[in-house]
């Protein structure tokens, strides 16, 4: 009985109910949506982790990257248990894919999964094992290949006979898997590496999961936001129903437990829309996030997505939990204030006054740890807990500045519609606040993320600009191939500059050491953030070597330290050199010295500089018969680049107008339930001789002053975010640092989207009391309320 | 002098057993400094003739004059303009401005219609006993003061007609004829025509002229 005359309220108040379910059911969604990806995401890593090796599983390498075969086989004989892969890169028609062949009778568990039911002898003959997606990639396959999910997504996994053919490593193998304990003492020109793969990985890219589960967590919050003031103002509204069911002897437990029983009920349904939402929403993002963590961190993760028990009842947690912290205050004050006494909107204002002040105590005492934060942490969490301070302070200080600026237009208002505009604009303000501060956060958010972006964009196309400026680059097919191309190239081009790299441990991080000729093209283009004087001389006289960025934020190694080179020993640091969209370390050092340290390391890449590009091409193409892939002129390297960028920020930019978007719903959720409220407010000003018009033209205008004025401190906590993004959070993520620049015209079309945000949530309540031809306002006359 | 005139008003609101007539041709007439009591039992239409009179609410026929003007011809934004300037409104529930002080209730609908008069607006204060409540909002009074509130607010401006629809209707009794006393005083004094709402024979007693709405006519 009592849960009728409660949910009644719902039924004629059908808009509030829509607002509650969509805002739980948006949150839901969006943290639940981001939770599939991060699930997807390290699923696959894991895929990658047992395919390579078995957990924890070392290896052994020669510092050229390849050894001989006959390794194996003497190793063998020493019974030492190890299995012999050959790992490399496969250009097939559009698509590069990783080749790894193994042995299948001594590999490691992880890949029997792989092989379990395939069969074994055509794996001998030359077939091989990709996983669906990778096979929907080609249209004609190099070899004949098995479907299999067990192989991560862009892997070919075929015998090591089969491998070394078409990476034309014949006799080669390129590291071995230690199954057993490691010998004592390595054997000679050896070297054990801890590198699990998938465990690299992980560490690599928990940062972008982080970024997602960052922002999953905002959308989340703001869409609480929406249910919390909905759920408020259902409760503010009942009151009086509340007042008859206890006159009438309902007892203060049956109706906390029916008000309860509602919210999980809400809770329930908004879940289980939540989790479909988030369902389609995850595997319409997820592409894009596959792209970007291939494309930035090589890692292998799938296209399409799967379905998890465990997620789902996650997400259902998740909605439950909000719907507990979004009413829970709405039961409390049920307990704890005085039911009978008659609404009192002076004394709520009065109550919401020390309210006030305790969130203003909130938000310094917020505001004093993030500056700690700054000062003295460290660490991505660090990083990201000062932005949740930071954040969270922002928007507790949002209702009362707004008050303030208020109560200042009031003191300087002239006209009666304009003091009377903004007293009432600031009387409502509590009423709006959680709105409110829930557009500034959504607003903030968008500022900060935009003008991290744009920097990041700015920077990246400047350094891409100075990093490609070979016309072309080839990719030959084995190193023989690279030593002809080279001899054929160089009558005819400006210069040939061979690229050539080992796998290395930098200062305890994985990376690579690179070898660079002494040329015009790097000493006039190279950038440097960091240099000791006569950087390329010393460089060419073997005197140091170059590290990337990566490298100097990690270790703190900076021009006048030193860094131990694997074979080299300690060398000093002669510069530092952005490498953005590199995850690893790396080091330079001149062609000569590398290939004393690391003799016989193939050329994987030759830059090449020309005047001519068409006719070298054509040269190439015509009379050395390369095939079209192995070429990727200057235009095409840097559109690639390019677009693994776009890509990279394409799910924050996504991620962003749903905040937005939820934020917008909020403001229109609370203004179509304050509409009711405002009423009561219009009535005697409509009375007075205001026409419906104005009115109604107040109402929206009061909407916009509100966004405008929330869009003006959103500025500056925006650029605060954005600075602690640029300065903290991508140092510690990615390694690199970067200047803030702002982009004023991307303020101006925020502020736009902000004004049409809010007109969009306002206009529908204004356009009711427009329309409406005064029904609702005579009934406030005229009816006992 | 008559200020205000209804002719011939009706009224009917749609209902899901259709039409429902509420005033079937009501004609009036308040002369100025008149003061006339409209009675009749609940849901009898006071309010409504009340509203169209106000022009809040347009009747389905007849004419509303105030002075030489018909209310009922005008569109909403003139009748808004008209109302702005020339009538004043109080009501049972008093509705005033919330997020206003007192002073500023009281002078806003004469800033609004542009007749604002400080010293008229003062002593109206004084004579309502408000001078010391002027810096306090609405919520902070009681409903007799909020009531004086109301009829100085309404009172202000100058206007020619004065309606109230029950002004007394949420006071107590003594409260109530204090209030009913001053309105009158000062509406008579002012030269206004006031038309006013009540249940209270006794009140009404004190009028010049008494009205009973009774099946949509006056008797
Ligand atoms: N907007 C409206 N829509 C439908 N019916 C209305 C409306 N306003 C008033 N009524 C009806 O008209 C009748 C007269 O109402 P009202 O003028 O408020 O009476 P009174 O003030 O004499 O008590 C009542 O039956 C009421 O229900
Ligand atoms: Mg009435």
């Amino acid at each position: 009985m009592t849960l009728t005359a409660l949910l009644s309220h719902w039924l004629r108040n059908k808009v509030q109910l829509a607002m509650l379910l969509a805002g739980l059911t948006l949150a839901t969604a969006l943290w639940s949506g981001v939770q599939a990806l991060n699930a997807q995401a390290r699923g696959a890593y894991a895929t990658a982790a047992a395919l390579v090796s078995e957990d924890g599983a070392s290896r052994l390498v020669a510092p050229s990257g390849q050894m001989d075969q006959a390794r194996f086989a003497e190793l063998r004989a020493q019974g030492v248990l190890v299995s012999p892969v050959v790992e490399g890169r496969l250009a097939v028609a559009e698509t590069r894919v990783t080749l790894l062949g193994i042995e299948p009778l001594t590999a490691p568990q992880g890949t029997a999964a792989a092989l379990a039911d395939g069969d074994l002898q055509a794996f001998f003959a030359g077939a091989g094992f990709a996983h669906p997606e990778t096979l929907a990639e080609f249209s004609a396959p190099p070899m004949p290949l098995s479907p299999s999910n067990a192989v991560p997504v862009g892997t070919l996994l075929v015998d090591i006979g089969t491998a070394q053919r078409f990476l034309g490593m014949e006799g080669q193998i390129s590291h071995l898997l230690l199954t057993g304990p490691a010998p004592d003492p390595l054997p000679d020109g050896l070297q054990l590496a801890q590198a699990s793969e998938g465990a690299e990985l992980e560490g690599l890219t928990d940062s972008f999961h982080l970024n997602l589960t960052a922002f999953g967590a905002l959308a989340f919050a703001v869409g609480l936001f929406i249910v919390h003031s909905a759920v408020g103002l259902a409760f503010e509204q009942r009151r009086g129903l509340f007042r008859t069911l206890r006159s009438l002897g309902v007892p203060l437990r049956s109706l906390t437990l029916a008000l309860a029983f509602e919210l999980v009920l809400m809770a329930f349904v908004a879940g289980l829309a939540g989790l479909a939402l988030g369902y389609v929403l995850a595997a319409a993002l997820l592409p894009d996030v596959a792209a970007t963590l291939r494309g930035l961190y090589g890692a292998p993760v799938p296209g399409s997505l799967q379905f998890s028990p465990v997620w789902a009842l996650a997400g259902l947690a998740m909605a439950f939990a909000g719907a507990v912290l979004a009413g829970g205050q709405a039961l409390w004050r049920l307990w704890h204030m005085p039911v009978l006494a008659p609404a009192q909107p002076r004394a709520w204002a009065m109550a919401t006054g020390r309210a006030m002040r305790w969130q203003v105590a909130g938000a310094l005492a917020l505001g004093g740890v993030a500056v700690a934060l700054a000062w003295f942490g460290s660490g991505l969490f660090a990083g990201f807990a000062l932005l949740a301070a930071a954040l969270l302070s922002a928007a507790l200080l949002t209702p009362p500045v707004l008050a303030l600026g208020l109560r200042g237009a009031a003191r300087l208002a002239q006209a009666p519609v304009a003091q009377w505009f903004w007293a009432d604009s600031r009387q409502n303000l509590p009423r709006l606040s959680l709105a409110l501060m829930a557009l500034m956060l959504a607003l903030a958010a968008n500022i900060g993320v935009g003008t991290m972006v744009a920097s990041f964009r700015a920077t990246f196309i400047g350094w891409l600009d100075q990093r490609l400026v070979a016309e072309f680059t080839i990719t030959p097919r084995d190193a023989a191939q690279a030593v002809a191309l080279e001899a054929f190239l160089a009558p005819r081009v400006n210069a040939v500059l061979p690229l050539r790299r080992v796998d290395a441990t930098l200062a305890g991080f994985p990376g690579a050491v690179f070898a660079m000729r002494d040329h015009a093209t790097f000493r006039d283009n190279w950038p440097l953030i960091a240099d000791v004087p006569d950087v390329w001389d010393r460089l060419a006289a073997e005197d140091g070597a170059l590290i990337n960025e990566q490298l100097a934020r990690r270790a703190n190694l900076w021009p006048g330290d030193s860094v131990l080179l694997p074979g080299a020993g300690s060398v000093p640091v002669l510069g530092v050199y952005p490498d953005y969209g590199n995850p690893l370390t790396q080091a330079i050092v001149t062609e000569g010295w590398f290939d004393r340290l690391y003799p016989g390391t193939p050329t994987r890449q030759l830059a090449i500089r020309t005047d001519d590009p068409s006719a070298t091409r054509a040269a190439l193409l015509d009379e050395f018969g390369l095939s079209a892939q192995a070429i990727t002129d200057q235009a095409q390297a840097k559109a690639i680049s390019m677009a693994i960028f776009e890509r990279t920020f394409l799910i924050t930019g996504a991620l962003n107008v749903l905040t937005l978007s939820v934020a917008a719903l909020a403001l229109f959720a609370t203004l179509v339930t304050l509409s009711g409220l405002r009423l009561v407010q219009l009535a005697p000003l409509w009375a007075m001789g205001l026409t419906l018009r104005q009115l109604a033209g107040l109402e929206l205008a009061r909407a916009l002053v509100l966004a405008g004025l929330t869009m003006v401190l959103a500025l500056p906590v925006g650029l605060m975010l954005a600075q602690v993004l640029l300065a903290v959070i991508n140092v510690q993520a990615f390694g690199w640092r970067l200047p803030l620049q702002v982009f004023p015209a991307d303020w101006a079309q925020l502020a736009l989207w902000a004004g049409l945000a809010m007109i969009a949530a306002a206009a529908w309540p204004a356009w009711r009391l427009w329309r409406g031809g005064g029904g609702p306002l005579l009934r406030v006359f005229a009816y006992e309320r | 002098m008559t200020l205000l005139a209804l002719e011939d008003i009706r009224k009917s609101f749609a209902s899901a057993e259709g039409a429902v007539p509420v005033l079937q041709g009501v004609s009036l007439g308040v002369a100025a400094g008149q003061v006339v009591a409209l009675t009749g039992e609940s849901g009898s239409g006071k309010s409504t003739l009340l509203h169209i009179a106000a022009g809040l609410e347009a009747p389905d026929s007849g004419r509303v004059l105030i002075g030489a003007q018909d209310m009922a011809a005008l569109p909403d934004a003139g009748r808004a303009k008209l109302r702005r300037g020339t009538v004043g409104l109080v009501f049972q529930q008093f509705n005033l401005v919330p997020s206003l002080t007192v002073g500023a209730n009281l002078a806003f609908q004469a800033r609004l219609a542009g007749v604002h008069d400080p010293e008229f607006c003062a002593a109206l204060a004084v004579r309502l006993g408000l001078s010391d409540l002027l810096a306090r909002y609405p919520e902070q009074l009681s409903g007799g003061q909020q009531q004086r509130v109301a009829i100085g607010r309404a009172l202000a401006a100058k206007p020619k007609v004065l309606l109230a629809d029950e002004p007394t209707g949420n006071l107590d009794e003594a409260t109530g004829d204090a209030v009913f006393a001053l309105m009158l005083e000062l509406a008579r004094a002012q030269g206004a025509a006031l038309l006013l709402v009540t249940h209270s024979a006794r009140l009404a007693g004190q009028c010049d002229r008494n009205l009973h709405l009774r099946a949509g006519r006056l008797a």
